[in-house]
């Protein structure tokens, strides 16, 4: 199981989790386990079949786009970091 | 007992010495020697070599190590007339320096052959107190005190980021600190925008923050802009030159806005975002890194973005956020240490955890990018769930 860390902005669509436990093979499976158990996170996750652009998702700190994306293998001791755009500064 | 004379001709005897046309020469090939200056402070302040090191006689043993650890490095040591230099010289070489040379002739016949020097603008005595701590720091030291005393520093918001960057940078001595914010000063922004205060409840926020700041340190010239940053007047107010931009903006289209407008303009922003307990701050320099939209190409639609009113935050993280996007800008400034671009920090202020990860810049970014699509301005509107009007006013 990897573990995901749930940017403060998703949390109301979770229960308020900051981490989740979720299991898969690659990134992509990860990410469907996620929507799976919390259906309004697809919105904010995915577009189009693929991760939304305004969407990161770090995998050992590095973005999965310069990875191999929605395929990147994923271990079980991995850790998962979605990273939404965040606006607030005031 | 040997007289004075005596012992600076043995002394000269020992030591290589090289003259002012050939250190001169020098200056301009690829292994230039670093001048070492050892007479006393006020005749630095007069004038010195340009790129010369400045360490008083009396020093030379405690300070050279930390100035130049490479004990390889050739240097060249100055007097006025090349006397006190040569027992420098001497000293240098018993304390290992390898390529050591005393300057024949020293400062004055460097002078009388017509070369270049530099006259510092020497700290005033008010400011050498202000700014001691500074001054002890070989990082940062006289020359660095000039230059943020120089610098031009635009923070984008007078807001939660805002206070306490623009706190810091004046009190470090920022000569020039521009503010751009529309808001005035309400009371639920005091929980954390500490550059305000109670009695200035309904006062533009750029007119209290300038007497706050002006009144922490009379070296900062404040340039308060009460509007709120448009594709209309964004050319006008970068284009009046600035060293960095601190970015604390509240909403969306300020961030994309300043960010095309900085690659434009090739402007460093440090960014720094805040929501409840958590905080994102990362530095973006134009050409030598990515930008905000390598890392979010687009901002996410509107019914999608979390209010900008609702989500609240933690007092304190503000003060965290604002004080690291100051010690980035502060090193931008310097010119030390490594910079935040390309990494982008998170921080969680409830299991007091910090983050680090990789953001590389985009080769299909749309601003700086090898093929961009924007090459101009877009007013993005209505990010928030509340428009940005009602937005602003609750911030």
């Amino acid at each position: 199981m990897a573990l995901v860390r749930i940017p403060p902005t998703l949390r109301a669509e979770v229960g308020g989790r900051r981490e989740l436990e979720a299991s898969g093979e690659t990134v992509g499976d990860v990410i469907d386990d996620l929507v799976e158990r919390y259906p309004p996170l697809r919105d904010q996750l995915l577009q189009q079949g693929g991760l939304a652009s305004f969407v990161n998702v770090f995998l050992g700190g590095e973005d999965v786009r310069t990875l191999n994306g929605l395929e990147t293998p994923v271990r079980g001791d991995s850790t998962v970091i979605l990273l939404p755009a965040m606006a607030g500064g005031s | 007992m040997a007289t004075y004379r005596e012992l600076l001709a043995r002394v000269k005897e020992e030591i290589a010495e090289i003259s002012t046309l050939d250190a001169h020469e020098r200056l301009a090939s690829e292994d230039a020697p670093l001048f070492i200056d050892v007479r006393e402070p006020d005749e630095w302040d007069e004038g010195h070599i340009p790129g010369a090191v400045y360490t008083g006689r009396g020093r030379l043993e405690q300070r050279i190590e930390g100035l130049v650890p490479d004990k390889s490095r050739p240097l060249v040591v100055y007097c006025s007339a090349g006397n006190r230099s040569a027992f420098s010289t001497k000293t240098l070489e018993e304390l290992g320096y390898e390529n050591v040379s005393n300057l024949a002739g020293g400062f004055s016949d460097w002078k009388r052959n017509g070369f270049e020097i530099t006259i510092p603008r020497a700290l005033s005595p008010e400011q050498r107190a202000r700014y001691s701590r500074h001054l002890l720091i070989p990082e940062v030291g006289e020359e660095g005190q000039q230059r943020l005393l120089d610098a031009r520093v635009l923070l984008i918001g007078a807001g939660g980021l805002g206070s306490p960057a623009s706190l810091y940078l004046a009190a470090a001595g920022v000569g020039t600190l521009g503010i751009i914010d529309a808001d005035v000063v309400d009371e639920s922004n005091l929980q954390r925008q500490i550059v305000h205060s109670t009695e200035r409840l309904g006062e533009p926020k750029v007119q209290s923050a300038k007497r706050t700041l002006e009144a922490l340190n009379p070296d900062v010239r404040v340039l308060a802009y009460q509007e709120r940053l448009t594709s209309e007047n964004v050319d006008r107010i970068l284009g009046e030159g600035w060293d960095v931009i601190v970015d604390g903006a509240d909403n969306f289209p300020t961030r994309y806005l300043l960010n095309d407008a900085s690659v434009w303009h090739d402007i460093p922003v440090v960014h720094g975002s805040i929501f409840r307990f958590e905080g994102q701050v990362t530095v973006f320099a134009p050409k030598i890194g990515p930008c905000y939209r390598c890392l979010f190409p687009q901002p996410p639609p509107p019914e999608l973005a979390p209010s900008c009113a609702e989500g609240g935050v933690l007092g304190v993280l503000p003060g965290i956020i604002g004080s690291i996007q100051a010690n980035e800008a502060l090193k931008i400034v310097l010119g030390r240490g490594e910079s935040l671009a390309g990494r982008l920090l998170l921080f969680d202020a409830l299991g007091t955890t910090l983050d680090e990860v990789t953001v590389r810049k985009d080769p299909d970014c749309p601003v700086c990018g090898e093929h961009p699509t924007i090459t101009e301005y877009i007013d993005y509107v209505e990010f928030c769930n509340a428009p940005l009007t009602a937005a602003s006013e609750l911030d």
